[in-house]
This record gives structure tokens, C-alpha cells and sequence, in this order.
């Protein structure tokens, strides 16, 4: 009825004039690159012979100026500054990947310092601003990184070097040390993909090899997460951080770790709440399945942990959850299901009954498993009475037919599960709604009384016994 | 139920908690937000024998129920006995400041703050002090992070042994291995130096801030910059060279674009609190700098301050830096590249001309203006539009009318609706400055163009825009050079621009008076009730309600009440409600 619903509604749309546009335009940019102070003059780099032209002894030599060389960085914001040496240095690496990949005897002592400190040089660098502070993952394009054209070599050669035979974590320790790797977890917020993926890889080698780092590693993941869900809401490599703990999940021993445990409901159970859940669910997810399969008596403190985080109006992140909690329901232990059923099955009651029609049909797809219909047989007796009313309810006046349908069919299953029972809740239906009334008038009451009973105080504003 | 035990007076606890441990996540948040009304229903000493007792131990519950439950316990103090008793509010608050969830935490915080002054000094160190200590050395970071908002609360009132305890445990939060931890720490590292005695901050502060300025993480090292400003302002200047600049400066060329960022958003406040001398010798060049970031951000965030800055400038020297140093920075951000830059130079360079003076501005900033009002992103030709008024007062808009009229011309007809509504906020700012004549050519034609836009919000803005001009230029200008045009639009074919005249009309009859409104007005208002479009209908029946105030009373007898029994006894529902709606205001029933 008002003038501006009759507006064309299309000019909204084209516009969007207040963030989008903005980032639209800059998208053009696409790739960033931080580089503070960048030199101005232009850069010359001795050409050297290549490694396979020189004698076996001069390699060693030869190698470590290569090194050397490569520590040289170039800005790629510039795309006509340096060119040829920019191609020199690439083809320099190159080499240096081939030449970790396929020599023997390469790896001396001295070599260490070396590769770590190149490799350092070269990807530790603050990360660009983002190109906007909405950066939201799942819509826009992620910024590229400028050097990718030397930053991918030296992820590859820095990827070889670590899976070389030769390779000694016990003299590497000395360089790659804690500092290295925290400068290395904090890349891992790149809005690159490319880069995060080579970073996963080269922090899976570290772990693996390095055991004198695992927990500080572990340690320093905690603290991102939390400072991720707790203060900023925003870390770009949160799904490859996971990635990693589901495989580190999998290999600790029995029985847990307390710290571990407090890993899994202090730290992985609040990821849950994140706004940007969808971008890490699967992972998130895995890693929480493997923590149960560890462990079965850890099911009831993580499904508490999941009702108490369930979204209150995200619809998307609900059916997510669920998936998640049917999961979760998948390896349950019968044992430790009667322990979570009332909570659980309130909150389901609830998914059933909700407006949003995926919300209730993901809810109601739990009826097609199996098994979870197996541990609702067994417990009907206490899940029947938790669902019967939002299903009766429901069965009646939700908007969606398909819901419709299949609310009649779980019904029905719980009819040939308990007819008993079922038709004691129906007779009872009516009754038990007016008792729930009269209850909501009697808390009413209650409250008004009080009501009344503050408002007489400030009145009196004295203290003294409570007039009736 | 209240009195079921025969005695009104006391209400059984158990009701009452079972109110807040109802299922419904709803209900126990609505008996929690009433939790003083609870408290006031048990009298004071059942409040802490046995509400208090239940809410610290049943503190497991949703983020929603313990954010509302730690704000209620901040104003706690009087339904628990008074200042005598107010500890007793301490468990519960313990709790929840130890929490994950960091809005409860830092509610937590804000309310135990809050009761620290209620402490007698004997309470504070009984029972006050060891909570903090107590917190300072929690094994979850939570309690860590909250403890550090609670140091500069208590230590101006207690013993000096203790204040040496406070001061170690902040020294040993300032270097914990979480960041969490340590950035909680940086934050309130500021605060907590204001509560210091000079000999200490000149000690413990300084490295620490030192040592926060260079930790290994960005996000720690840029709270230090915030901290900077207040451990400054407290130093005598002689101290400020050793103690504070060689950190400053290090933070100043950070390496991180984030600490940089800071420095430059902070800028202001740094210059105050450094003073003239440093500022000429040392924040100059720094700022510079910064104007000239690799970073966008930065330059954005420098940029913003380029008129704080300069006005700040001691006086002596103001006209040379800002000539010599400043200016020519100012020009190159002019043309960045990255319109966010030019947008917020946009948004404070006008402010320049007032501290230049005439013949400054006139050569070297009128120049930069026109440059801006060219360019190609509307948002840095609208911030130098709306803040025409500083050089207005410094060298006249004439000046700038030539190249103002095509850039307002260019904005009001952008395709973004938001730029084309944001130009016509300015409207009666400019048409002031400009003159009725200048408007009355140039820029009237524009107005009544946005009258018949196609987006709703600008028609609005067009509507609203009027009423102010005709109180800038008064009512016979808008009875010879608006009216007649608004009036000719209840004739348009298109019912939206019907619906405009009355739109118009409902704005601008106040304005106008009864003359003008009954005269001219009232007629096209009452000739459209025959609209055949309902919309327009039921709009003549608000207008009426609207104007009727403006009308005399014979009037609206003779001329409105017909109109409105006609419109009350339409087939359209909506058009019947809102005669009758107006039949009723104007009490012509």
C-alpha cells in the first residue's frame, strides 16, 4: 500500500551503492602484496653458472649463493619494475627445487641456516590489508598474492627440502624454531588459497618431523582460534588449520590428554558459534567425529557444548548443525545417547517445528537413518513425549506440504513404535495444552504480583518487612 | 502460589528459582532481566543467603542469560544490604569474569568495576583485591584478560605493600604467553599508568610499554600505540625524548601496516600529548611519512587527520610546515590512486583554507578543490561539497560556483540513488550560501527533477528538501516559484507523482500558511479525493488530517467535512480508515 513498495524494486539491486560498489571497483586490483620500504633503485643480481654445469665440489658452494641470491624480494605491485631479474630469480628457484628433488650429499650442515633463512625472507612478510573489511569469503573473490611467481617456488622448494631424505630434524631444530613457526601459522591468515595450501603442507611436514614442536604448535592453534572467535571474528585459514588438527586428532593416544579434552570443548566446540561457520564446517566437523571415535564418554559434554551454541537465527548454520549432530548421532554409543536424549530431543523438537522448512526437513531426515531410528525405538518411551506435541502441532499447520508429508510419516512410525503411548499423548494432548496455559497465566501472575509488590517499595522506599 | 504458605510477605524461593531455571531459554532470560524484583520480593538477607549462593553455583547457562545476569549484579549493591554487604556480589561476578564468552566477560568486568567503589578500603583489600589476584593468575586466559580491567580499580585505594603486588602481577600479564592475555594487558596499560605514581610509571611502565611496543605480534604492538598517548600526556616533558619517542618512532615505521595505521589514527592525540617542540622536530617528518604510506589504509587513516594536524601546529611555525612539508603531500593525495585516500582528504582538506587564510587558499588549496570536484568517484566530490562552508566563510563560494554547478549537476542526476539523495542533503546548505538568485537559475530545476525520481527515498528527500528551502527563502518564494509546479503534478498521469503533490503539500503547508495552503492547496487536495487510484485517495484523507490544523475552522466544516464523509463511506478499506482516522483528529464528527 505505500509508495515505496510500488518503487521500482530493481533499482535496489543495481545499485547497492554503499560497500559493494566499493569493493567492486577494487577488485580490479585483485592482487596485493605488503612490502614496507621496498628499495627504489633497481635491483642487479649476478648471473651464476647453473648447478649441473659445475664440477660435484663447487655445488655445495654454488648452491648456497643461489641461496643467497633468492633472498632478494621484488615488488610485484611494480609489473614493469626488474623484469629480467625477476625472471632471473624465478629460474633460479626452479633450479633450486630441482636440485634438492634429485641431488644427494647436498643437504651439509651449513646449508640449514641457509634454506631457513631464505625461505624466511621470502614468505614472512605482513600480510596486505584486506580490500575490505566485509571481505566475505563465500561472495567475493579472494586477493591474490602479487609475488605468487617466487612465493609458490619457494613453498615447493621449502616443501622438497623438508621431504628430502636427507633431510635431519635434529639439526633443522635449531633454526626452525618456535619463532619460525609462529611466523608461519599467523600466513596462514592469506586470503591466498593457493598460499594457505602450500602452508598446510609445510606445517604437516613440521609437525610430523619435528616432536619437540607438536605442542607448542597445538598451543599457538589455540590461540588463534580463540582469539578468532572471541575477538576478531576473522582468520582466513581457520578450514586448513583444521584440516591438520583432524589428522593430529586421529593420532593421539588413549587414553586423552586432559589438555586435549579441554582442546575439544574450550576451543573447537565454540568455533561453532562463528559467523562464518560454513567455511570451516566439514573440517570442524571431522575433527569433533574423530575426538568421539577416541573417545565415546566425550559425547555428552560435546553435544551440550553444540546445543548451547545452536544458532538462534541462522537458518543456514541450523541445518548445519544438524548435519553435524547426525554425525555425531552415527557413532554415538547407545549408553551415552540415554544420557543426552532429553536436551537433545528438545532441541530437535524444536528443529522440527521450525518455519524454515530446511531447517525442519533436515530434522526430519533423522527418521531415514537407521540406526538413530534404532536408538529411538529403544528410547520412545522418553522421546515420544518430548516430540509428540510440536510433531501434533506441526502435522497440522505448517506451510510446507513436503513437511507435512513427512512429519505424518514420522507419526506414524512412532505409532507402530508405542501405539500405547501414542494414543495416551493424543487423548492427552488437549489437557496437557491447557495445563501449559494455565501455567503461562499462573508465572503471569507471579510476575505481576512482583510487579506490584517493587512498584509499592519505591513508593515506601523503605525496607522493612514486605506489605501484603 | 505466592501465598501458598499463608504468609504474603515471603515469596518461596524455590518459586522464584524455578523461574530462572525454566527450560525455556526465553523465560529464564525475562526472570533474570527482573532479577532485582526477585531480590527486592526476598528482603536482603535471603538475597545473600540464598539467591547469591544459588546464581554462583548455577552459573552454566546460555551467553544471553549470564550477559544479563552480570549487568543486573552491578546495580546490586542496595538489594544486598548496602556498601556493608556489597561483597557478597563478588562470587557470582568471579564467575562470570571468567567466562569464554567475552561481551559476559566484559560486562563482568564493567559491574565489578562498577562495585569496586562501593568497597570500603578494608572491604577492597579483604575481599576485593584477592578476587583480581585471584583472576591474575587463573589457568584459563578468561580470567587472565578480565583481570587486567581490574588493576586500575583498586590500586589507588590500597595499602602500598599491595600496590606492590598489583603492580607485579600486571608486569606478569604484560608478558603472558597468550596473546590474548598480553593484548587485555596493552589495552589497559594507559589506564592503569594514570593510577600510577610518576616514580612508577617512569619504572614499570616505560618497559613494559617498551616491551608491548615490540612484541612479536602486531595486534599486541598497536595497542601500545593507544597506550603512548596517555603514558605521554603523564611524563614531564624533559622525560618524553628517552622515555617515549625512540618507541614511537620505532612504531611509526613498524613493519606492520596495522601498527602504522594506528600511529596515523592516533596522530592527534600523540601531537597533543608530545607537545610543540616534538611535534616540529619529530612528528613532522612522521607524518609525512605516513602520508605517504605504501599502504592505502595508512594514507587513508593520515590523510583523515591532515586538518587536526595542522591546526594543532604551533602557531609560530604553522603557515611554513603546513607550506613546506604538509601541502606538498597533500597535493600528491589528490590524485592517489586509491579513491578511499582521496575520499578522506576530501572530507577535511576544505578546513585548510580557514588556518591559511584567503590568499593561501585561493593559490594553493582552490586549485586542489577544483581538482577534487572532478573527480571520478562521487564520494570525494560529495565530501568537498559538504563542507563548503569552511571556505565559504574563508574566501566566498563564488570562487567556486563555476565548477561547483557542473559537479552538483553530475551528482544529482548519478545513477546511485544513495549519491543522488546524499547531494540533496546539501541542497538547502548550498542554495543558503549561493543566494535565492543563483538558485533560483541554477538550481531549482534540479530540485523539482528529484521530485519525480524513480526511487522512492529520493522523491522523500526532494519533499523534505523543499520545506527547508521555503524556510530559507520564505513563502512567497514558494508560492511564485514552487507551488505552481508542485500543484501541476496532481494532473501527471503517473500516480506516484500524484501521490508527490500531496506528499509536498503535507510538508509544506506549515511553512507556508493558512493563505497560501487554503487558496491554493486545499483545492488540488480536495479535487483529487475523485482519483480513481485508492492509493491517492486514502493520501488525500492523510493530507487533510495534516493540514487541517493550517485551516480555519469554516473551512474545514464547509470544504474538508464533506470531502472526508465522501472518502469515509469508499469501497477501499484502507481509504475508509483513513478518512475516518482524519474525521476523527480534526473532530468534525
Amino acid at each position: 500500500m505505500s509508495s515505496a513498495a510500488t518503487a521500482p524494486p530493481s533499482v535496489d539491486k543495481v545499485d547497492g551503492f554503499s560497500r559493494k560498489s566499493v569493493r567492486k571497483a577494487k577488485q580490479k586490483r585483485a592482487q596485493s602484496s605488503s612490502q614496507f620500504r621496498s628499495q627504489d633503485k633497481p635491483i642487479e643480481l649476478v648471473q651464476l653458472p647453473l648447478l649441473k654445469d659445475v664440477s660435484a665440489q663447487e655445488q655445495p658452494e654454488l648452491f648456497l649463493k643461489k641461496l643467497q641470491q633468492c633472498c632478494t624480494l621484488f615488488d610485484f605491485m611494480d609489473t614493469l619494475s626488474d623484469l629480467k631479474m625477476k625472471e632471473y630469480k624465478r629460474s633460479t628457484l626452479n633450479e633450486l627445487v630441482d636440485y634438492v628433488t634429485v641431488s644427494r650429499g647436498y643437504l651439509t650442515e651449513q646449508t640449514y641456516p641457509e634454506v631457513v633463512k631464505m625461505v624466511s625472507y621470502n614468505i614472512f612478510r605482513t600480510l596486505p590489508p584486506s580490500d575490505s573489511n566485509e571481505f566475505d569469503p563465500e561472495e567475493d573473490e579472494p586477493t591474490l598474492e602479487a609475488s605468487w611467481p617466487h612465493l609458490q617456488l619457494v613453498y615447493e622448494f621449502f616443501i622438497r627440502f623438508l621431504e628430502s631424505q636427507e633431510f635431519q630434524p635434529s639439526i633443522a631444530k635449531k633454526y626452525i624454531d618456535q619463532k619460525f613457526v609462529l611466523q608461519l601459522l599467523e600466513l596462514f591468515d592469506s586470503e591466498d588459497p593457493r598460499e594457505r595450501d602450500c602452508l598446510k603442507t609445510v606445517l604437516h611436514r613440521i609437525y610430523g618431523k619435528f616432536l619437540g614442536l607438536r605442542a607448542f604448535i597445538r598451543k599457538q592453534i589455540n590461540n588463534i582460534f580463540l582469539g578468532f572467535v572471541y575477538e576478531t571474528e576473522h582468520f582466513n585459514g581457520v578450514a586448513e588449520l583444521l584440516e591438520i588438527l583432524g589428522s593430529i586428532i586421529n593420532g593421539f593416544a588413549l587414553p586423552l590428554k586432559a589438555e586435549h579434552k579441554q582442546f575439544l570443548v574450550k576451543v573447537l566446540l565454540p568455533l561453532h558459534s562463528a559467523r562464518s561457520l560454513s567455511l570451516f564446517h566439514a573440517q570442524l566437523a571431522y575433527c569433533i567425529v574423530q575426538f568421539l571415535e577416541k573417545d565415546p564418554t566425550l559425547t555428552e559434554p560435546v553435544i551440550r557444548g553444540l546445543l548451547k551454541f545452536w544458532p538462534k537465527t541462522c537458518s543456514q548454520k541450523e541445518v548445519m548443525f544438524l548435519g553435524e549432530l547426525e554425525e555425531i548421532l552415527d557413532v554415538i554409543e547407545p549408553t551415552q545417547f540415554v544420557k543426552i536424549q532429553e536436551p537433545l530431543f528438545k532441541q530437535i523438537s524444536r528443529c522440527v517445528s521450525s518455519p524454515h522448512f530446511q531447517v525442519a526437513e533436515r530434522a526430519l531426515y533423522y527418521w531415514n537413518n537407521e540406526y538413530i531410528m534404532s536408538l529411538i525405538e529403544e528410547n520412545s518411551s522418553v522421546i515420544l513425549p518430548i516430540m509428540f506435541a510440536s510433531l501434533y502441532r506441526i502435522s497440522k499447520e505448517h506451510w510446507n506440504p513436503a513437511i507435512s508429508a513427512l512429519i505424518y510419516n514420522v507419526l506414524k512410525a512412532f505409532m507402530e513404535m508405542n501405539s500405547a503411548l501414542f494414543d495416551e499423548l493424543a487423548a492427552t494432548y488437549k489437557s496437557d495444552r491447557q495445563r501449559e496455559k494455565k501455567k503461562e497465566k499462573d508465572r503471569e501472575d507471579l510476575w505481576r504480583k512482583l510487579e506490584e509488590l517493587e512498584l509499592r517499595r519505591g513508593i515506601q522506599n523503605s525496607d522493612g518487612i514486605i506489605p501484603t | 502460589m505466592a501465598g501458598a504458605d499463608g504468609d504474603d510477605s515471603l515469596y518461596p524461593i524455590a518459586v522464584l528459582i524455578d523461574e530462572l531455571r525454566n527450560e525455556d531459554v526465553q523465560l529464564r532470560l525475562n526472570s533474570i532481566k527482573k532479577l532485582s524484583t526477585i531480590a527486592l520480593a526476598l528482603g536482603v538477607e535471603r538475597t545473600r543467603t540464598e539467591l547469591l549462593p544459588f546464581l554462583t553455583d548455577t552459573i552454566y547457562d546460555e551467553d544471553e542469560v549470564l550477559l544479563a545476569l552480570a549487568e543486573q549484579l552491578g546495580n546490586f549493591t542496595m538489594l544486598v544490604g548496602g556498601p556493608e554487604y556489597v561483597h557478597c556480589l563478588l562470587p557470582p561476578l568471579e564467575s562470570l569474569a571468567t567466562v569464554e564468552e567475552t561481551v559476559v566477560r566484559d560486562k563482568a568486568v564493567e559491574s565489578l568495576r562498577k562495585i569496586s567503589h562501593e568497597h570500603s578500603p578494608v572491604d577492597l583489600e579483604v575481599h576485593f583485591e584477592p578476587l583480581v589476584k585471584r583472576l591474575a593468575s587463573g589457568d584459563w586466559f578468561t580470567s587472565r584478560t578480565s583481570a587486567c580491567g581490574l588493576f586500575s580499580v583498586c590500586y589507588p585505594r590500597v595499602s602500598s605493600t599491595v600496590k606492590a603486588e598489583i603492580r607485579q602481577h600486571f608486569r606478569n600479564l604484560c608478558s603472558d604467553d597468550t596473546p590474548m592475555v598480553r593484548r587485555a594487558a596493552a589495552s589497559k596499560l594507559g589506564e592503569f599508568a594514570k593510577v600510577l605514581e610518576l616514580e612508577y610509571v617512569k619504572s614499570d611502565i616505560i618497559s613494559l610499554f617498551t616491551a608491548l611496543a615490540s612484541d612479536e605480534q602486531d595486534s599486541v604492538r598497536l595497542l601500545a600505540v593507544e597506550a603512548c598517548v596517555s603514558i605521554a600526556t603523564l611524563l614531564p616533558q624533559e622525560d618524553l625524548e628517552t622515555l617515549v619517542m625512540p618507541t614511537l618512532r620505532q612504531a611509526a615505521e613498524d613493519k606492520s601496516w596495522r601498527v602504522r595505521y594506528m600511529v596515523a589514527d592516533k596522530f592527534s592525540e600523540l601531537q597533543k600529548a608530545v607537545g610543540p617542540e616534538i611535534t616540529k622536530n619529530d612528528l613532522v617528518p612522521a607524518f609525512q611519512n605516513l602520508l605517504k604510506d605504501c599502504e592505502a589504509e595508512v594514507r587513508a587513516a593520515a590523510a583523515n587527520k591532515v586538518k587536526e594536524f595542522c591546526e594543532n601546529l604551533p602557531e609560530d611555525s604553522r603557515e611554513t610546515i603546513i607550506m613546506t612539508h604538509i601541502l606538498p603531500c597533500v597535493k600528491e593525495l589528490v590524485s592517489d590512486t586509491n579513491q578511499h585516500v582521496k575520499s578522506a582528504l576530501a572530507s577535511v582538506i576544505m578546513g585548510l583554507s580557514t588556518i591559511l587564510g584567503k590568499d593561501n587558499t585561493i593559490e594553493h588549496l582552490l586549485p586542489l578543490f577544483l581538482a577534487q570536484l572532478k573527480d571520478e568517484c562521487p564520494e570525494v566530490r560529495l565530501n568537498i561539497i559538504s563542507n563548503l562552508d569552511c571556505v565559504n566563510e574563508v574566501i566566498g563560494i563564488r570562487q567556486l560556483s563555476q565548477s561547483l554547478l557542473p559537479a552538483i549537476v553530475e551528482l544529482a542526476e548519478d545513477a546511485k540513488w544513495r549519491v543522488r539523495l546524499a547531494i540533496i542533503e546539501y541542497m538547502p546548505l548550498l542554495a543558503g550560501q549561493l543566494g535565492v538568485e543563483f538558485f533560483d537559475e541554477k538550481l531549482n530545476s534540479l530540485c523539482m527533477a528529484w521530485l519525480v525520481d524513480h526511487v522512492y527515498a529520493i522523491r522523500e528527500a526532494a519533499t523534505c528538501n523543499l520545506t527547508k528551502l521555503v524556510e530559507k527563502f520564505g513563502a512567497e518564494w514558494a508560492q511564485n516559484t514552487i507551488v505552481p509546479k508542485v500543484l501541476g503534478m496532481a494532473n501527471d498521469p503517473n500516480y506516484l507523482h500524484r501521490m508527490t503533490t500531496l506528499f509536498c503539500i503535507n510538508a509544506l503547508s506549515e511553512a507556508c500558511g493558512q493563505e497560501i495552503t487554503t487558496k491554493h492547496m486545499l483545492p488540488v487536495v480536495l479535487k483529487m479525493s475523485n482519483d480513481q487510484v485508492a492509493n491517492v485517495r486514502f493520501n488525500v484523507a492523510k493530507s487533510l488530517q495534516k493540514i487541517g490544523p493550517v485551516l480555519d475552522s469554516n473551512c474545514l466544516q464547509a470544504e474538508v467535512k464533506p470531502v472526508l464523509e465522501k472518502l469515509a463511506a469508499d469501497q477501499d478499506i484502507d481509504v475508509k480508515y483513513f478518512a475516518q482516522e482524519a474525521v476523527s483528529v480534526l473532530a468534525l464528527a
